[in-house]
């Protein structure tokens, strides 16, 4: 039998975060808000390809930060489980809510059962209905849900992202008004003018004729929009 | 102590699986699960009839006629057989309606999922092949007479064109250079695109040379439906362009049958 040294669990939880925490530091922000018209979710990213931002489904949008390979299993996962309920049920039965449920029951399990934490929050956003309330919830490292409204920062920077949302935001913003605030805000808050081809962005856009509700903004798309 | 962390969240090992039909044979085999076997006797299920598919100058036209015959009752006078199955492609379904119905809608999952989980489509020879290994799967079922064959087609964006692929009941898989016909109608409708059909077709002319073969093959066939002005019901109509799937107005599908019955079919 190998000899295992008494830590006290509150020891224990404690260097489990401090540790996601560190690993959460280190890694760009996602700022994520409600629009007049739908959710708009905006990221740093140099790579055009290793998404932070990514369609789950029909009305609903994921966002990772922190360790790249964790939040993409979370992602793909979240597909698979929303995939299989709109088949098994019916499209419309696929919602937000169970999903940060099932990412919420994930994430506290490995917090407190596995070596390591993951070092990843994730942001669950549903635009709604005509007349209905978008949601956005916000999953951390050890599973803890909270429905956040208006808008919300994730990631390494995210309380001066907050505090610069904080003085600009408004609800009624349109797509191309919230692009210019956030980059803006993103640029304070990293202290460095950011370039439209660093920008990921992603939107559910209620207006859509189309089932599938989310889209990627294009570079071109982008800087045509902060040029403007 | 919990067990597995993920619950209800479906994980994979290396590389995830991009296939949601693997995903639903995996973790819900149950949703899948195929009717006992049917020795002998001929199950009373409604039949859908005939779909065909043409190239054109700007991609491919799909049509297909409205009626479902159980037997020698007709069971739906406005059942539709020709569905996008993403941006860039239709299939089109004769056979037994409620297994093609089933393996339209997972084929149409199948996509979507594997454009969510790679973030890239399938090129259109990929869903080509993933659909013919769908048909092998039913196979089992084939056997018992619920047979379904499908027509498959898009615009591939690699080669910048056209293509339709068609199959047989075994998953059989082969490339149709000008245009295919299928299901109970399929032989009149085929002789109808014989005499009509020629290559870079525009698309008007596409779509009324589908018109007139799917009237021809309702003269011929009594499992295929004509175009019934009086109530409304005309052939449905896709096409395929590098611009994506465009349903096509019923207005312009009658506007079609005029055309063709005015010139005395």
């Amino acid at each position: 039998m190998s000899f295992m040294p008494y830590v006290p669990p509150e020891q224990l939880m404690k260097d489990r975060s401090e540790f996601a925490h560190k690993g959460i530091a280190r890694g760009k922000s996602v700022v994520g808000l409600e629009l007049a018209d739908g959710l708009l979710f905006l990221a740093e990213n140099v790579s055009a390809t290793l998404h932070k931002i990514s369609e789950i489904y029909d009305r609903i949008v994921f966002a990772g930060v922190g360790r790249y390979s964790e939040f993409e299993e979370l992602r793909i996962a979240g597909v698979r489980l929303a995939d299989l309920r709109g088949y098994s049920y019916g499209r419309e039965d696929v919602r937000a809510r169970d999903l940060a449920n099932a990412y919420s029951q994930a994430l506290s399990t490995i917090f407190t059962q596995q070596m390591k934490p993951y070092e990843v929050e994730v942001l669950v956003g549903e635009v709604a209905d005509d007349g209905g309330h978008n949601e956005i919830y916000h999953v951390l490292f050890d599973g803890t849900v909270t429905d956040r409204h208006g808008f919300v920062a994730i990631g390494g920077n995210a309380d001066a992202l907050t505090s610069a949302l904080e003085a600009s935001y408004a609800e009624d913003w349109d797509l191309a008004t919230a692009v210019r605030e956030a980059v803006k805000a993103l640029s304070s808050a990293e202290d460095r003018e950011i370039q439209a081809e660093a920008i990921e962005a992603g939107v559910l856009d209620r207006a859509r004729a189309q089932r599938r509700k989310f889209r990627r903004l294009r570079d071109d798309e982008i800087a045509q929009i902060l040029a403007g | 102590m919990r067990g597995d962390p993920w619950g209800e969240l479906p994980t994979g090992s290396i590389g995830a699986n991009p296939s949601f039909f693997d995903l639903v044979v995996r973790t819900r085999p149950e949703l899948l699960r195929a009717p006992a076997p049917n020795p002998g006797e001929q199950l009373a299920v409604p039949h859908g009839t005939t779909v065909l598919g043409m190239k054109f100058e700007g991609g491919v036209v799909f049509a297909g006629d409205r009626r479902a015959t159980e037997g020698y009752a007709i069971a739906d006078e406005r059942m539709e057989k020709v569905f996008a199955a993403d941006d860039l492609s239709v299939i089109a379904i004769a056979g037994v309606a409620g297994q093609a119905g089933e393996i339209v809608r997972l084929f149409q999952l199948e996509l979507e999922h594997y454009e969510k989980i790679t973030g890239d489509r399938l090129s259109l020879e990929g869903k080509a092949n993933r659909l013919g290994q769908m048909i092998r799967g039913n196979f089992p079922l084939a056997l018992q007479g619920l047979v379904v064959v499908p027509l498959f087609g898009g615009y591939d964006e690699r080669r910048a064109e056209g293509r339709i692929f068609y199959y047989d009941a075994t998953g059989g898989r082969w490339e149709e250079d000008d245009y295919h016909a299928t299901g109970s109608g399929g032989r009149p409708a085929k002789s109808s695109l014989k005499k009509r059909w020629r290559p870079g077709m525009p698309r008007e002319e596409a779509i009324r040379v589908a018109v007139e073969a799917l009237i021809d093959a309702s003269q011929e066939d009594a499992a295929t439906g004509g175009a019934d002005p009086a109530r409304g019901i005309f052939p449905i109509v896709l096409v395929v362009t590098s611009e994506g799937v465009t349903r096509v107005e019923d207005d312009d599908v009658r506007a079609a049958y005029e055309a063709v019955v005015g010139e005395g079919a």
